[in-house]
């Protein structure tokens, strides 16, 4: 997607993708164009009047587009080359585990048996995705440790609501009046926001000089009116907490149930579980460790595994399994949904969950097996051990030092603070110069411990040519810098638009639609 | 190695040397304690090749009674409409499937711009002047919404009219244990809303009024005449609208609603047992600072050139933590994706043609089903492409034996609305034509025969999950 920016005569220094203004869909519409052809009714009609009285009906119909098929295509096509994608290059976006996604998942996911299912058939009659969510649902609760599992939240953050909403009903049901949730002040903005949503108090707790939980600070918060501790381990930071048993007997004593943000599961599968660790409940991103394609931002799903005292509450319909007559074999187990849980927190959303995330999920857990889950940890791990050690020589270990001087899990922080204060290039212009390169920069400015954060997490999906060739394009850039800061600053050159005014479309009133004639 | 990664035993080797560590089994074991350390294999089967995977997934999948293998007249939320060749052939291209949230604008400027594209169709269709660029789904979109209502109003009561989605409600009251609100319901009185009702229900602690378009039973309700009370109560008045049925249909905006939202599945969407979809979500201009989710803008860049961005971030998580307006980190970007392409495929016309063509189809097939001995209307309020039929026979068993003919017939409405234990609600696309109609008619009219036989003699139910 990224292309060079041109000299050739004609094109004015710019690239043939920067020349081609954008457009939109509805600046593309002509009167009497069409895509559709709407079938005849085929019945005996009548006036729309004795069907639907005319003061319940549209007076002018919706100024939709246009447009042709092939202009349809033809534009979303060239809208879609203005995009980096996963498939094209290096995507080191720390917390978001861009790895490889499978096509395989596509295929399976797309069958007619479970795209075409529609959501309230009855379970006699969707037995292979009932049992599908089963064995979904305990393959992840095997690999967090934790017995029961609920795949209803649409997303992490979904998830997180689940979570909170457990512990309230947990701790109401033991008429025990909590108000203050921890979360650490490293964790991801959607703890807090969540926090907040389920009607608690946030309460920060400080990260110790190792990069962890600061004990002593968590041992004075935590109270008899904690609720909750919602932590990730390995945290924000790329950091395993060591201390992770101590934290969870401290929370454990108050009475608080301990959160397990799934977001940094890649980094243990098969060698470390939450349940293990002493978490009652866990989140887990299937489209993070689990291959559901990112979309651009969704779908993803963010089913949570609990531990036996959270069961009760878990939201319903359930997916259970009972004895018996399934298949036609007396034998055969038969899957129900089951909505009488008079404890469960309830409902979180509309019918069963993200089906087709699951599928695709579950497919992947085929594929690798408990084996290859497993392997797939470690050559996260191995990954990003060799491209922070790779980052810690020449030029990057220069300015770029990695946040912690101690080995990573999945992902690393690497600090801009010595590039801006010694090349006068912050973190945005070293992520805007890799753009030029074909690199997707990691996730920037977060955790915001780290000055000039650079969150750096390269997934076992790359191999060691790619995470060398990014090295060796930070050490460029860096050198560059050295040379003529201007460079980095203005980048990028060679992108679709370049640098964007941020504020303006924030000024713009209304700042969603335009003005349609 | 899988076969989703690379590293040979040479490249370990190298990159160890590198890092200095002796084995990847030491980077485990130098960081995490030993006590929780798993120590054994994942009890999960070892992987599959391509091929076992996929037979297996298939095998699963042939367990199914789904669209293509039978006659589906089920919606309740969620539709069997046709989706055009063109929204796979977008959505699985690799530049809109596989990247993610548009945190880089310069190289996300596709993504951007179809959440601009999609906010414009969205806003138009529900003629409010502010769209996000997606949310989670339909119902958790509605609980959503009352959050915006208590930020909005200070209030912590909503009215909910007992015609919206039961998930919906059901969802807003789970979130509500968090809102620390509560809901009141009010019937149907024929199908519609009970407006005196209403009026009762709302007070001075009203923070909304909780309505739906097409309702659930697929009454077309007076929505402007509804909400008219809620506003002079000072109450936000939140619509869920069916997008398909808002292309012919009054639309929110133009009643007097504050919030218009919905589930999206419909615009293009699989029904993939549910999800993943996308739910929409528009407010009047004073709200938008209010309003969850994402927002594309439009803006220029350095050399003036025009281009997209995500705006007012400040309300959102990853800014504001706590002090956020929502949680919500997805805009369901693909299935939004899928919603915009579906409608400028239908275009301005074609939205308008297939709403009118399920109008008479389905009311076709709602006189041909209620002139069935042992059928007739729940009610007779307008409808678009869903209607509620009272059956004088046991609505599973009657399930279970058109089934047996290759027909989902629909959705039994007992357990969600106890007051109509032989309720059935029957939804009818463009793709079920007169003669799947007629098919419905005649294997409805024996299945209610049978019922009822088997009933005098004993025989009509079957025991076991449905």
């Amino acid at each position: 997607m990224s292309e060079r920016a041109t000299d050739a005569p004609g094109l004015n220094g710019e690239t043939p993708m920067q020349r081609d203004r954008a457009v939109t869909i509805f600046e593309r519409s002509r009167p009497g164009r069409r895509a559709a052809t709407i079938s005849e009714p085929g019945v005996p009609t009548r006036p729309l009047d004795e069907l639907i009285p005319a003061k319940l009906r549209r007076e002018r119909p919706a100024e939709l587009p246009e447009v042709s098929e092939p202009e349809i295509v033809r534009h979303y096509n060239r809208i879609s080359r203005r995009n980096f994608d996963l498939d094209t290059g290096f995507y080191p976006l720390g917390s978001c585990t861009m790895k490889h996604n499978p096509r395989l998942n596509e295929r399976v996911a797309a069958l007619p048996g479970h795209a075409r299912l529609h959501p309230a058939q009855r379970p006699a009659r969707a037995q292979g995705a009932l049992e599908l969510m089963w064995l979904l649902g305990e393959s992840l609760s095997e690999i967090c440790g934790l017995p029961h599992a609920s795949l209803q939240p649409s997303a992490g953050s979904h998830g997180e609501l689940a979570g909170l909403l457990l512990t309230r009903a947990y701790h109401a049901d033991r008429g025990d009046e909590r108000t203050k949730v921890l979360t650490p002040d490293t964790a991801h903005g959607t703890n807090p926001a969540t926090v907040t949503m389920a009607g608690y108090e946030v309460v920060k707790v400080a990260t110790d000089e190792r990069g962890g939980v600061d004990v002593d600070d968590l041992r004075a918060k935590a109270g008899d009116d904690v609720a909750c501790l919602m932590l990730t381990n390995p945290n924000t930071l790329g950091l395993f907490d060591d201390n992770i048993r101590e934290i969870a007997a401290i929370v454990h004593d108050v009475g608080g149930t301990l959160y397990y943000d799934g977001a940094n599961l890649n980094a243990i599968m098969g060698h470390s579980r939450p349940g293990d660790m002493g978490f009652d409940i866990v989140h887990v991103n299937l489209h993070k460790s689990f291959s559901q394609p990112h979309g651009g931002g969704g779908p993803g799903a963010g089913p949570i595994c609990v531990s036996d005292r959270l069961e009760p509450y878990l939201p319903v319909p359930r997916v259970v399994k009972r004895d018996g007559g399934g298949n036609g074999d007396a034998a055969a187990p038969i899957y129900d949904l089951d909505h009488e849980h008079p404890k469960s927190i309830g409902r979180l959303r509309g019918f069963q969950g993200n089906f087709g995330v699951f599928v695709r999920s579950y497919a992947y857990i085929l594929s690798l097996g408990g084996d290859g889950l497993t392997e797939a940890s470690e050559t996260a791990v191995l990954n990003a051990n060799y491209l922070r050690a790779r980052l810690s020589e020449g030029a990057a270990g220069r300015y770029l030092p990695p946040g912690y001087d101690r080995a990573c899990m999945h992902e690393f922080v690497l600090s801009g603070r010595g590039a801006r204060k010694q090349l006068g290039v912050n973190t945005t212009d070293i992520a805007k110069r890799l753009l030029d390169f074909g690199f997707h920069p990691p996730t920037i400015y977060f955790p915001l411990l780290v000055e000039e954060a650079l969150m750096v997490e390269p997934t076992e999906t790359e191999t060691k040519e790619s995470l060398d060739a990014f090295a060796d394009t930070i050490g460029e850039i860096l050198a560059e810098a050295e040379s003529d800061p201007e460079i980095a600053r203005n980048a990028p050159y060679s992108t679709p638009v370049r640098r964007l005014d941020e504020a303006a479309a924030a000024r713009r009133n209304p700042v969603v639609r335009q003005p349609l004639s | 190695m899988t076969r989703y990664t690379s590293a040979t035993d040479a490249d370990r080797a190298e990159m160890l040397a590198a890092i200095g560590a002796a084995s990847v089994a030491d980077l485990f074991d130098e960081q995490i304690p030993a006590e929780v350390r798993l120590g054994r294999e994942l009890e999960l089967p070892p992987g599959m090749p391509e091929t076992e995977v996929y037979e297996r997934l298939r095998e699963l999948a042939g367990r199914n009674a789904d669209a293509e293998s039978e006659l589906c007249f089920i919606g309740a939320g969620m539709y069997d409409h046709y989706a055009p060749a063109i929204v796979d052939a977008i959505t699985q291209r690799s530049e809109f499937l596989t990247p993610y949230t548009p945190y880089q604008p310069e190289i996300s400027q596709g993504t951007l711009q179809a959440m601009f594209e999609f906010q414009t169709a969205i806003s138009e269709l529900m003629a409010l002047p502010v769209s996000n660029a997606g949310l989670y789904e339909g119902p958790s979109s509605v609980a959503s919404a009352g959050y915006l209502a208590i930020a909005a109003t200070g209030r912590r009561r909503f009215v909910a009219s007992r015609g919206v989605h039961p998930h919906s409600r059901e969802t807003l009251a789970s979130y509500c244990a968090g809102f620390d609100a509560e809901v009141i319901e009010v019937g149907l009185e024929g199908g519609l809303t009970d407006a005196a009702a209403l009026t009762e229900a709302i007070d001075s602690d009203t923070a909304a009024v909780f309505l739906q378009q097409p309702n659930f039973l697929g009454a077309v309700e007076d929505v402007a005449a509804l909400a008219e009370t809620a506003r002079a109560a000072g109450a936000l008045v939140i619509v869920a609208a069916d997008p398909i049925a808002a292309g012919i249909l009054r639309p929110p905006g133009d009643c007097g609603a504050d919030v218009a939202l919905g589930e999206g599945q419909p615009l293009g969407g699989r029904l993939d047992f549910g999800g993943p979809s996308f739910g929409f979500f528009c407010v009047a201009q004073e709200h938008i600072r209010r309003m969850p989710g994402r927002i594309a803008g439009e803006t220029t860049d350095v050399d003036g050139r025009r281009g997209f961005v995500l705006a007012l971030q400040t309300r959102e998580q990853h800014i504001r933590r706590e002090k956020a307006t929502h949680n919500i980190c997805t805009s369901q970007q693909l299935n939004a994706l899928a919603g915009v392409i579906y409608l400028s495929w239908l275009g301005k016309r074609g939205l308008v043609e297939l709403g009118e063509l399920l109008v008479q189809r389905t009311a076709y097939a709602r006189e041909r089903l209620a002139a069935i001995d042992g059928v007739e209307l729940l009610h007779d309020a307008p409808v678009v492409r869903e209607f509620a039929l009272r059956l004088d026979a046991s609505v599973d068993a009657v399930l279970d034996l058109c089934a047996a003919d290759g027909i989902a017939a629909g959705y039994g409405l007992g357990r969600e609305y106890p007051e109509h234990p032989d309720g059935l609600l029957v939804a009818i696309t463009e793709r079920r034509t007169r003669a799947d109609i007629d098919w419905l008619a005649d294997s409805l009219e024996r299945a209610v025969a049978a019922s009822r036989e088997g009933a005098e003699t004993g025989r009509g139910e079957t025991a076991g999950v449905r």
